[in-house]
């Protein structure tokens, strides 16, 4: 039994057919990859986790419930954190602001309006911010506007702002997109090193490089199916996936 | 650079801005504008603007209804001396109550959208309001002519306790009479505690979930927390404001007339808090003092005047400099307005207080750069 079960999950849009009888189960602490040529489904696949989209039929378990029909914030109440492809950040804030605001936002919810503290005499708070900005490298940035980072600087950020929140899953969609080779090991050694903490990730990316150095499983979705499943050895030698790839072109 | 938030910081500022807040009467004189009227104003309007910035400060939802919480706190506060009592208490009291529900009302149907359409709905209401004031709901608005008193009126509370006088009472405070410097004091200790209760929103974990939700509203939903409510407490605050400053205008002037939920209304208040400072505390009061002086002193400037101050130039070149000069007062007040909210709004976003501020940081560079070139010497020897 997995953390996340995905049962028989069918997706469409008008006519096209994104996702089609999609199962998936992720096991507890596992890195699991989703894999596959633009347009097959991945993204989508990952709206449906966070409540953005509903699928048409089909079940998602997390955790023993439902993840269907129920909020986004809900859903991250529940323990399912998200990194985006574009990091979404409070830009106009400090790196210590964007923190501080998830392990707020997580403990008051949406129906408590604490209107008498003080932030600034939430110690507890402040030095478990600090410590996850430590963890990502970005201490000494702490009181910088969080807009002036540099692009990897700010997937870092929201890597931190995630973590903060101490969550059971966390999906990364597309981690290094955009990055530099040496900002993308930098990430891969990052996404290691809080691979410790035990939490289950599931990865999005394109980047064999990066799926390859991470992942403890992967799944393989090409035009809106599940075409393959396995440990990482087992995917790259599948000769399914090569032609999902490549179109059926030898190597 | 901003000094570090601390409670003793703020404590010292809170300090600061009640003493500042009090001496209005002395300081304003050399500037002319030490008299109650005006004064009452500045402290009305700062309130409606510190309100106003609590939802388009922090939350970043730029209201153009605003008007309607401050006509119906007005309206609310003169039932209140018609039925009840001529004391304000329980004007304002009600005031502030109706108005906060009247937000939660708007609030509730205009914050299912945002950005534009948020802006768009919120003046659609006021507009409804402002309209509906004028022809459905005379009975209770009195229409054009506007909600007076009048010597039949109940009064049932008053009935109670004093014999009803020869003409109509006038408004008090348990017997301080709210004209003049009574009524003038009376707002200013309301600004001093507005602008308090708006400084520990600001520092609150509150005021930072609302900071946040302006910044970035997806984000905000992805990391747990349900925007929609936060954003509608922020919408009813800000509408309690504007009834309190609706009730204040009705507690020194017992009248209420529907032109206060105009739009232009509504746009008076965004350009106080753009002026001043969007998102700063002290930002939304400096902008209403600054429109309000404006609307009052500069709209009184006549060519007689003009001519005197200009006496000293030779004939000819005097004629020229007071006609123009005379448009950009008197009635053309506005133009001298829009001038300087131009310049404001293209050299500094921020408002005021970010002219202040950089203007601070200038002189600290300059201090440091002028200390460092007189230790030069000594190192080089």
């Amino acid at each position: 039994m997995g953390i996340l079960q995905v049962q028989d999950v069918n997706k469409s849009f008008g006519g096209l057919k994104a996702l089609h009888n999609v199962n998936l189960d992720v096991e507890e602490g596992a890195v699991h990859a989703i894999i596959g040529p633009n347009g097959a489904g991945k993204s989508t696949l990952l709206n449906c986790f966070v409540g953005r989209l509903k699928p048409d039929t089909g079940s998602v378990m997390f955790d023993g419930t439902s993840l269907l029909g129920i909020a986004p914030h809900e859903i991250n109440q529940a323990g399912v954190a998200r990194v985006f492809q574009t990091p979404e950040i409070f830009g106009d804030l400090s790196l210590i602001e964007n923190v501080m605001i998830p392990t707020l936002a997580k403990r008051d919810g949406a129906y408590t309006v604490n209107a008498w503290g003080r932030v600034d005499q939430a110690a507890e708070i402040r030095d478990k911010a600090e410590h996850i900005l430590e963890d990502v490298g970005l201490a000494e940035k702490r009181e910088m506007h969080a807009n002036s980072l540099s692009r990897g600087d700010k997937r870092r950020l929201e890597l931190a702002m995630c973590l903060v929140q101490e969550p059971k899953l966390l999906l990364l969609d597309e981690p290094t997109a955009g990055m530099s080779r040496a900002d993308t090991n930098n990430t891969i050694d990052l996404l290691k090193r809080i691979g410790e903490r035990g939490i289950t990730k599931i990865v999005i990316e394109h980047d064999m490089h990066v799926v390859f150095s991470l992942a403890s499983k992967i799944s393989v979705l090409a035009q809106g199916t599940v075409i393959a499943e396995g440990a990482p050895e087992d995917i790259k030698g599948d000769p399914r996936v090569q032609e999902a790839y490549l179109g059926g072109a030898h190597l | 650079m901003m000094s570090k938030i601390t409670p003793r910081n703020d404590n010292v500022m809170m300090g600061l801005f009640a003493v500042a807040v009090l001496t209005m009467p002395i300081w304003l004189m050399p500037i002319g504008a030490s008299y109650p009227d005006l004064m009452q104003k500045f402290a009305i309007f700062g309130i409606f603007a510190i309100g106003f910035n609590i939802l388009f400060g922090l939350t970043g939802y730029l209201s153009f209804g605003h008007a309607a919480f401050l006509g119906v706190g007005s309206y609310t506060a003169v039932w209140s001396f018609k039925l009840l009592s001529m004391n304000v208490l329980p004007a304002v009291v009600f005031a502030v109550l109706v108005a906060g529900a009247f937000s939660f009302l708007i609030g509730f149907i205009s914050l299912r959208r945002s950005g534009i359409y948020f802006s768009i709905l919120t003046l659609a209401f006021a507009q409804m309001s402002y309209n509906l004031a004028y022809s459905v709901l005379t009975p209770i608005t009195n229409g054009e002519t506007g909600l007076q008193l009048a010597k039949s009126d109940p009064r049932v509370v008053d009935a109670l306790f004093v014999e009803a006088g020869a003409g109509i009472p006038s408004t008090n405070f348990f017997g301080i009479a709210m004209s003049g410097y009574g009524g003038f004091y009376f707002c200013a200790i309301l600004l001093i505690v507005g602008f308090y209760l708006s400084l520990r929103i600001t520092r609150s974990p509150f005021g930072m979930m609302l900071k946040a939700i302006k910044s970035n509203q997806n984000r905000m939903s992805y990391t747990g927390l349900n925007t929609r409510p936060y954003a509608l407490t922020a919408f009813v605050i800000s509408g309690m404001y504007a009834g309190l400053a609706g009730s204040l205008l009705a507690v020194t002037d017992p009248l209420a007339g529907a032109e206060r939920m105009q739009w232009t209304a509504s746009g008076e208040v965004v350009l106080m808090t753009i002026l001043g400072g969007v998102g700063t505390l002290i930002g939304p009061v400096l902008g209403a003092g600054i429109i309000k002086y404006f609307e009052n002193i500069f709209s009184a400037f006549n060519e007689s005047i003009l001519t005197s101050i200009f006496s000293f130039l030779p004939d000819g070149l005097q004629d020229v400099v007071v006609s123009v000069v005379g448009l950009f007062v008197g009635e053309g007040w506005h133009l001298t307005l829009g001038l300087l909210f131009m310049i404001i709004v293209i050299y500094l976003p921020g408002g005021l207080v970010e002219g202040a501020q950089r203007i601070r940081t200038y002189a600290t560079k300059k201090r440091e750069k002028k200390s460092a070139a007189s230790h030069q010497p000594q190192i080089a020897e």
